[in-house]
């Protein structure tokens, strides 16, 4: 059966990884000089001073290249979903061949396990060659950029693309099974599967791992201050510096955990809206005279009672978050499998 | 001796919807059946059951001594070719050999051979570019290479022209003399059957109707035509149909003993298949019609 499962998907495997050899001669094309102008340029900017300007000018190049590549990445679980897992039972079902297929000698159990592992292990290949090559080319930006964790990044790199190949062959292949047509199978593999991505990145992802907290007192000199319809006044905290951390939010607390509001600000520090001013709305402003002493001393004055809480996942939590979530999918693709097989034995006799 | 297939009391609904109902049937082993009813009837539910494809609602079935589909060796042990034959449109004749004798432990790879050579299929051309008649045959040969020893074959020769029709039959009845299998094979045509069958089983609305040895079927039914029925027939005569004209009755009667003497006012013909088929099938349909529907029932 192992053969015959391949003769039917020897094809598609094929087209793939044609695919995938293109994507790695581009690559190999274009990787090794984006490390050289890594090295050449960013990695020595601390010595020549002007980091920043070198790190525009370095993420400028290939900038649309990487753009392509990290769709190709986002893309291909999902087109696999719904090009190999949506047609690989609704086909037999709608043209009638599982008529054919089922009355050889081999149980349609072993006949649906053995398709499943030859595609769903071709699939998961294939993705995760995919996320290889483009993990490792991006590698100079990635460092760059220091946001791994930030959802178009995280998505198209490393493990997770395994799980969603995974995913999407098993979600493809039981909407399949449901629905019995090809077609409409794979327009409703892509929404379910668009729909269940989106959901595992803003409502599962957040809960992986118990974020950590950050204390630190209020930084008199780093301090912005931020006006909400031209009104009342709240503290504007500076980002903190904490590279390629996945930061959840920044607060400004007192001890006992309750929010600086602007009431509160507004008594600690009654001449603030006086020397700001009432800048007009989303208009930037110069800061007036004498507004640096006031915020300053504003702020050491709230700082007494009040400290800077940051909530984030820290940058040594990536991997941890590659894997766990990665095996959440490979999980949710084991079930949807478990189903097909309960559901060709029983739900299709 | 075991029978070849063996259902008591077997059923089929879909949801309300009754595929088959309460099929009693023995076939004995090395027999040619044909399994014949109107479309609907559920001639290919029953075909279905036998191969495991689907399941009893209520009722057994047993093909060969073993449930249909329980194991690899009792599917090995059943040859099927489906409705309208279904092959892989995209894969060659050579790829579906290939996949059957991978799927097959028995499989006959010279016979299937032999056989692609004679009825002159290019093992390369895709299944999807055959004829009907052609796609019937690979169909076939993937079924019998895999060396059954019950083959059923679901509404075979619906498809082709009446010259393909013939050669089919010819070709499947030349198989069944070789391997003396067991073979069942279902036909809204009795015309198409009448050659081959040597078992007959009437499926009308769901329900077995009729079910024998063709021969023995043959010799319990006479046609009868004589003056207006005026109530001497033996006893023993279970009237099947009956037509009445002004002057005479048509009538076909199933006689339980060898044909008695009876008033020689009647004169008796033997009956055809199709007589026999017709005559039950209209039975059937009148019974249904005489049927109060649910309907007439609450009022």
């Amino acid at each position: 059966m192992i053969r015959f499962a391949w003769l039917q998907a020897r094809n598609q495997t094929a087209v793939a990884f044609g695919g995938l050899a293109v994507v790695a001669v581009v690559v190999a094309l274009t990787g090794p000089h984006l490390a050289h102008l890594y090295d050449a340029n960013v990695a020595t900017c601390v010595s020549h001073g002007d980091c920043s300007t070198a790190r525009d000018a370095f993420l400028r190049n290939d900038k649309n290249l990487g753009i392509w590549l990290g769709i190709l990445v986002i893309a291909i679980p999902g087109v696999i979903g719904l090009f190999w897992g949506a047609p690989l039972v609704a086909r037999e079902l709608e043209t009638g061949t599982y008529r054919l297929a089922w009355t050889q000698s081999i149980t349609r159990t072993r006949w649906l396990g053995i398709k499943l592992a030859v595609v769903g292990l071709a699939s998961m290949a294939v993705a995760g060659l995919l996320s290889l090559l483009v993990t490792w080319w991006a590698g100079p930006i990635d460092k760059v950029n220091a946001n791994r964790f930030s959802p178009p990044f995280f998505d198209e790199r490393g493990v997770v693309v395994i799980g969603y190949a995974a995913f999407g062959i098993a979600l493809g292949v039981t909407l399949g099974l449901i629905i019995r047509r090809t077609v409409p199978a794979m327009a409703t593999t892509l929404a379910v599967f668009v729909g269940v991505r989106l959901g595992a990145i803003f409502l599962l992802r957040p809960h992986l791992m118990a974020p950590l907290h950050r204390i630190s007192a209020l930084d008199p000199s780093t301090m912005g201050l931020r006006s909400t319809n031209g009104g009342s006044f709240s503290f504007l905290p500076p980002s903190p510096h904490l590279p390629n951390a996945w930061i959840y939010s920044i607060h400004i607390v007192d001890t006992a955990g309750r929010s600086l509001t602007h009431h509160v600000l507004a008594r600690a520090c009654p001449h603030l809206d006086q020397v700001a001013g009432r800048p007009p709305q989303g208009v930037p402003t110069k800061a007036p005279a004498g507004f640096k002493n006031v915020m300053h001393d504003c702020v050491v004055k709230v700082g007494a009672r009040f400290h800077e809480l940051v909530t984030y996942q820290p940058a040594s939590h990536y991997w941890a978050f590659q894997w766990i979530e990665m095996a959440v999918f490979l999980g949710a693709a084991a079930v949807l499998s478990g189903f097909c097989f309960w559901w060709v034995r029983r739900r299709l006799s | 001796m075991t029978a070849a297939i063996e259902t008591t009391g077997l059923s089929k609904r879909y949801g309300r919807r009754r595929a088959l109902e309460d099929c009693t049937l023995g076939i004995p082993e090395g027999r040619v059946v044909g399994l014949v009813g109107p479309n609907g009837a559920g001639k290919t539910t029953l075909l279905h059951l036998a191969v495991g494809l689907l399941e009893p609602t209520a009722g057994t079935i047993s093909v060969l001594g073993g449930r249909p589909a329980e194991s690899p060796s009792q599917l090995g042990r059943v040859g099927f070719v489906a409705q309208d034959a279904p092959t892989y449109a995209r894969l060659s004749v050579r790829d579906h050999l290939r996949m059957a004798s991978w799927l097959n432990p028995n499989w006959d790879q010279r016979l299937a051979e032999t056989r692609i050579d004679q009825l002159d299929l290019d093992p390369r051309q895709r299944a999807g570019t055959l004829s009907g008649g052609q796609r019937a045959q690979l169909a076939l040969t993937l079924a019998i290479a895999k060396r059954p020893q019950v083959l059923l074959l679901d509404e075979p020769v619906a498809s082709l022209d009446p010259l393909a029709r013939r050669e089919f039959l010819q070709d499947l009845m030349e198989v069944v003399a070789v391997q003396g299998i067991t073979v069942m094979l279902s036909s809204h045509l009795v015309a198409d059957l009448e050659r081959v069958c040597d078992y007959l089983v009437v499926l009308t609305a769901s329900h077995v109707q009729l079910a024998g040895e063709v021969s023995d079927l043959l010799a319990s039914h006479h046609r009868l035509s004589g003056p207006r029925r005026e109530g001497n027939l033996p006893s023993s005569f279970e009237v099947i149909e009956e037509t009445q004209t002004d002057r005479q009755s048509l009538l076909l009667v199933r006689t339980k003993e060898p044909f008695p003497f009876i008033d020689p006012a009647w004169s008796v013909m033997p009956v055809t298949m199709d007589d026999l088929v017709l005559a039950y099938m209209r039975q059937a349909r009148d019974v249904a019609a005489s049927r109060p529907s649910p309907l007439e029932v609450l009022r």
